[in-house]
């Protein structure tokens, strides 16, 4: 027994092989699933376990699985493995490291809203995981755990892996399709959802590997088993990737609703001797910065509470920032960022970035103008809600949060 | 004659089951991943005979390969050491750690080394932000990770990478 739900492989050395995997449980759930349950109750039994999206947005897996129209066909699944926000290091691990529980995870999705193939999307960085996945695949093939007729049913199920080439946007989930398509990476316009208009304009679940991961467990020990951990509107275990100034980054396992106090101080080791806390970013780069506080720190890491502070867990990357670090330093590491991730398509975010980073960078190079800050501020504030997706809207975040809260750190760097 | 399809049948059949038999532009990735393995980058008769094969404007390929980081328009070293210099990096020391790097091989960020075997680049987040510094090597069919490094691990890997004959 592992106490990891997520992480398993911590405490089960050599879980990553399929023997190993099925000796502690593994795919008993898509057994349960695919010889002896509805699609239907096993999208009502994710429902009402409450788990939430992990990719970013939280939303409810069950609920956008129950989106897909049952006439419209094929219906297909997509994970997503792009895993590309600065300070996300998760999907990886889980990949690496318990590949098959993600993979009996997109394997229930695709039950669930009967799809018979399923992409994994994996940024182009993963060559290595993917190479291994396809080796999994393989494996679940021979095993007759994949391909036509599993279990003896009608059921019939491929999972195949697709490699982006190096472009943050991918991970935005309609411009994650476009690049299964064949086509530049490029946000498209909402509505329709890929719900019902998604891969090969087909019916689409995309949902993040995290999520998968979680979906195994829910089948096999119910609900009320899911709900031990976390809270009443953030139920079960997250993997938080911790980085930046603190003694011990890393990926932890914990349930939702764990505060940040304890995340940095007791899990992370604190920060480095001598050093204190300044601010958190806990959705990577995508961040509104949050001021460590003690009322920052006390606060539970659940979708709700961060949302309450200003901010938004995300992805749950959660970022460092010391008494050494200057805000604005930071502003311009994020602006260069989403300058080089942005696609390009709509004009306030192509330009807008442009301007961020050029200006932070010249606050940063000690060779800006005394209106520099507010013309900063005003660019970002401009974009917002004018960009198509969620990428222009992101690049804003840290910088207008930033001057907001350590303008002084803005002010330091300018010549007097 | 179409030199991908004959250096590589098996994989392309591969590749192409992948996706709906409609939908074959779909395998433009894979393709252009399969046509950069050997000679580094996609030179412009890969361009072509990916277009025949998926029955796909050259133009089209020629736009998604400017779109993607990883695929590479022009010759570079044979190894690309793709250093993270992005926040959760450089708040442990990733800026510091590529000058020195630099310093040490004697070539700038973007250059490649006399004898055209290394090319070091500055990248964005590698998700591998809990073992910075840390950088990728692009190159041989392959990209693999190596984190925790110091310039010295750093130096000495790049020695190697610069004695290798063949590829591997
Ligand atoms: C710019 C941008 C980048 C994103 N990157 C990722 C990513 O790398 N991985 C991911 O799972 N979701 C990412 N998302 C969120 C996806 O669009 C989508 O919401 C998510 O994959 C849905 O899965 P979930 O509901 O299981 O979280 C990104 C969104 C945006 C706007
Ligand atoms: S907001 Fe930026 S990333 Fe999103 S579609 Fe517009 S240009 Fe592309
Ligand atoms: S910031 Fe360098 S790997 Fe994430």
């Amino acid at each position: 027994m592992s106490t990891y739900r997520i992480l398993r492989h911590r405490d089960i050395p050599n879980i990553a092989s399929l023997d190993v995997y099925r000796a502690e449980g593994g795919f008993e759930a898509f057994h349960k699933a695919v010889a002896g349950m509805q699609p239907s109750d096993v999208l009502n039994e994710v429902k009402a376990s409450g788990l939430r999206g992990r990719g970013g947005a939280g939303f409810p897996a069950g609920l956008k699985w129950s989106f897909i129209p049952n006439n419209l066909w094929p219906h297909y699944v997509v994970a997503n493995a792009d895993e590309s926000e600065p300070g996300t290091f998760k999907d990886r691990e889980i990949m690496e490291s318990n590949p098959f529980q993600f993979l009996e995870g997109l394997m229930l999705a695709s039950y669930a809203v009967q799809a018979h193939d399923a992409y994994i999307y994996l940024r182009g960085e993963f060559w290595q995981i993917a190479k291994s996945l396809d080796g999994k695949i393989a494996e679940l093939e021979a095993a007759g755990l994949l391909g036509d007729k599993i279990y003896g049913t009608e059921y019939s199920l491929r999972l195949h892996t697709h490699l982006g080439a190096g472009a943050y946007i991918c991970g935005e989930e309609t411009a994650l399709l476009e690049s299964i398509e064949g086509n530049r990476g490029q946000p498209r316009l909402r509505p329709p959802f890929p719900a019902v208009y998604g891969l090969f304009g087909k019916p689409t679940v995309i949902n993040n590997v995290e999520t998968l991961a979680n979906v195994p467990g829910i089948i096999a020990n119910g609900t009320a088993w899911f709900r031990e951990q976390g809270t009443e509107k953030s139920p079960g275990v997250k993997v938080f990737s911790l980085s930046g100034c603190v003694n011990k980054p890393g990926n932890y396992e914990l349930p939702l609703g764990t505060t940040f106090r304890e995340l940095i101080f007791n899990y992370g080791g604190g920060l480095p001797e001598g050093r204190s806390i300044k601010a958190i970013m806990p959705a990577g780069a995508s961040s509104s910065l949050i001021t460590a506080d003690d009322r920052a720190l006390d606060t539970p890491m659940d979708y709700e509470s961060v949302a309450a502070l200003g901010s938004a867990l995300g992805s749950a990357s959660v970022i460092v920032l010391d008494d050494s670090v200057n805000v604005a330093w930071m502003v311009s590491k994020t602006v260069e960022f989403f300058k080089h991730e942005s696609c390009g398509k709509c004009t306030p975010c192509r330009e807008g970035t442009y301007w961020m980073s050029h200006i932070a960078d010249r606050i940063v190079k000690g060779d800006s103008r005394k209106e520099d800050i507010d013309l900063l501020n005003y660019v970002a504030r401009q974009m917002q809600g004018k960009c198509l997706c969620a990428l222009g809207e992101f690049s804003t975040m840290a910088v207008v949060t930033g001057i907001e809260q350590f303008r002084e750190d803005f002010e330091k760097l300018q010549r007097s | 004659m179409n030199q991908l399809l004959q250096k590589y049948p098996q994989e392309i059949q591969t590749i192409l089951a992948k996706y709906p038999a409609d939908r074959k532009r779909s395998a433009v990735m894979p393709l252009l991943h399969l046509a950069q393995q050997e000679p580094g980058y996609i030179t412009k008769q890969a361009l072509q005979e990916i277009g025949e094969i998926l029955e796909m404007p050259i133009t089209d390929i020629d736009s998604i390969v400017g779109f993607y980081t990883l695929y590479h328009e022009q010759p570079g070293g044979r190894y690309h050491v793709q250093v993270c210099t992005d926040l959760p990096c450089a708040l442990r020391g990733a800026d510091e750690f590529l000058k020195q790097l630099c310093e040490n091989i004697g070539i700038k960020v973007g250059e490649t080394t006399p004898d055209g075997m290394v090319t070091i680049e500055e990248v964005k987040c590698l998700a591998g932000c809990h073992h910075a510094p840390m950088f990728q090597v692009q190159g041989d069919g392959d990209i693999s990770y190596h984190e925790d490094q110091t310039v010295e691990s750093a130096v000495e890997l790049i020695a190697k990478l610069r004695d290798r004959k063949e590829a591997a």
